[in-house]
């Protein structure tokens, strides 16, 4: 793999940048390997990375029905955080904020990872106990979390709302420094790049139709574009459309997939350093390094697989943001899109084995799994290698909605981002 | 935007006035003290959650406040029919989604 550096660039300029080396192969995909991941957002890449460089197993293939990264990955509004409430889901995302950290430097890939801080908005009386409570736990957990009044808040933001004028004025909010975004794409490609360097097969244009049973042990996977392909072990990472894969293997999964929508503004000049999210009003804004205000809300109720939702749930979205940024009400926007959300019941992930042996979920992310990437793929590998789950991984089991033993983020989850 | 037909009221209402309620057809089991914690979690939280046809359960909640059925594609957001609570739906397959076609609903 060609090392990227200032020098490097400088130097690639010297022969007019025409002798940079493809960032991955494109390999033809063989006829077995150790382990099939299947579905090339950043969570299944990130697997495969952590596979190939925490355990040693290279022997991979990336199976992806599209391009890579082209699922939720490309379509998310890229909010880091780890302030959940239980330990367990704290455990995991902290876990990835850790590995966010020093992502840009480990895979030598800029990540844009700016830890520009996520304040959670509190409106109601019930909302501030929630934070309180939230932000107790955060620093029992030993992650980095305070409570604003609005002066302090307004201090943060000066352009937002916090008098007493609006219909729900602000309270007071969490406020986690250490959040912040990244380059959604960038996180995929940097996966990509350092998993193709380390021996794994990317294999793009690739839809598993079918998985291949043996004795209730899954042996591979049947494929749209070349044919059967074999593997000791498969991963399953493919976000909305993970209930249509469970059928095929034979089992159900307790996901409804509902499409989730979010929209830019044109780029304007910095006004916004900072992340701001009301679960009460119900809306999120940041402003991406190109400018424009990356906003979003909530998903649309129904059940829906076509990477679009109602103009109303938009409208909806974009009066929140304008009750708390009046300033903004005269901003254009310039795009929006979906992408479909596995959302589960607890608001929390599912990695898990299945009723098939050797077959393997890691899903359930529903509408905030971006901030996850890293410790989900980090986390998720361990448990392929091991074949079983691990300490991180157990309290995730898909078979929690059978013994009942649920992990509630509604709050934490929040506004769905 | 969905345009639904409420089989209570009906007529034609915007979306908004309805309220989605996830999969339909889900009976409740007849003796819930009895059943084994995989079949109680299988009530509560497994749902088929399809690409295609899907039939659920919507609630007219800001028109007459009831609930009825609907069968929709849930790739191309087709509404196919609505019907009323213990009523069958009439479009179950693929096959039958296309003689339907000509009495199909406005989707988004
Ligand atoms: C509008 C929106 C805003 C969001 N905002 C945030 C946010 O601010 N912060 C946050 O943390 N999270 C956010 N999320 C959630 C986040 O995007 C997802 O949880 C996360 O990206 C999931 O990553 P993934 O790699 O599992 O899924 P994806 O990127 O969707 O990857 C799954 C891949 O599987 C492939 N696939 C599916 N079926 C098959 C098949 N049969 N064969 C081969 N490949 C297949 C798909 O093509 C896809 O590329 C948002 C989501 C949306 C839609
Ligand atoms: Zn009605």
């Amino acid at each position: 793999m060609q090392k990227y550096s200032g020098f490097g660039l400088i130097n690639h300029a010297l022969s007019h940048h025409e002798n940079w080396q493809r960032v991955w192969r494109n390999p033809k995909p063989k006829k077995k390997y150790d382990v099939i991941i299947v579905g090339g957002g950043g969570h299944g890449l990130a697997t495969a990375y952590y596979l190939a460089k925490v355990h040693g197993i290279t022997n991979i293939a990336v199976l992806e029905k599209g391009y890579l990264g082209g699922g939720n990955t490309a379509r998310n509004t890229t909010i880091v955080r780890s302030n959940y409430l239980w330990d367990e889901s704290a455990k995991l995302y902290e876990h990835a904020m850790k590995l966010w950290e020093g992502l840009s430097q480990d895979l030598n890939y800029n990540v844009m990872f700016s830890q520009r801080g996520v304040l959670n908005l509190g409106h109601t009386l019930q909302d501030m106990r929630d934070i309180e409570r939230r932000v107790n736990a955060n620093r029992l957990q030993g992650i980095d979390g305070e409570v604003l009044d609005p002066q302090q808040i307004k201090e943060i933001v000066p352009m937002m709302d916090c008098s007493d004028l609006p219909r729900y004025p602000i309270m007071g909010a969490s406020w986690q420094p250490r959040g912040g975004v990244a380059r959604h794409d960038a996180v995929a490609w940097g996966y990509a790049r350092a998993a193709d360097a380390l021996g794994v097969d990317l294999i793009q244009q690739c839809e598993v139709v079918n998985f291949i049973q043996e004795d209730g042990a899954a042996t591979g996977v049947m494929t749209k574009t070349h044919g059967v392909i074999s593997a000791d072990r498969i991963g399953c990472v493919t976000a909305g459309n993970s209930s249509v894969m469970a059928a095929m293997a034979g089992f159900k999964l307790p996901l409804e997939s509902h499409p989730l929508q979010a929209l830019v503004s044109e780029p304007i000049k910095p006004i916004l350093d900072t992340v701001v999210m009301s679960n009460h009003v119900h809306g999120y804004v940041s402003q991406s390094d190109k400018g424009d205000l990356v906003i979003g809300a909530g998903i649309d109720g129904y059940n829906g697989y076509g990477q679009r939702g109602s103009y109303h749930t938009i409208e909806h979205t974009v009066q929140a943001i304008v009750e708390l940024f009046p300033v903004f009400s005269r901003v254009r926007m310039n795009r929006q899109w979906g992408g479909i959300v596995d959302t589960c019941p607890d608001a929390c992930p599912i990695i898990s084995a299945t009723p098939v042996e050797n077959l393997f979920f890691n899903c359930g992310w529903g509408t905030g799994g971006f901030k996850a990437t890293p410790g989900s793929g980090h986390a998720f590998a361990a448990t392929l290698a091991a074949g079983e789950a691990t300490e991180m991984t157990k309290p995730f089991s898909m078979f929690r909605f059978h013994d009942g033993a649920l992990i509630d983020e509604h709050g934490a989850a929040g506004v769905a981002h | 935007m969905f345009y639904i037909y409420c089989p209570h009221c009906e007529e034609h209402r915007e979306e908004e006035e309805f309220h989605a309620s996830g999969e339909a057809h889900i009976p409740r089991p007849l003796d819930p003290e009895s059943c084994s914690d995989e079949e109680w979690g299988e009530y509560m939280f497994f749902r088929t959650n399809p690409r295609g046809i899907h039939h659920e359960l919507w609630v007219h909640a800001v028109g007459c406040r009831k609930f009825f059925n609907m069968t929709r594609d849930t790739q191309s957001y087709l509404i196919l029919e609505t019907y009323k609570i213990g009523e069958k739906p009439s479009i179950t397959s693929a096959a039958a989604k296309l003689q339907a076609q000509t009495k199909v609903q406005e989707g988004v």
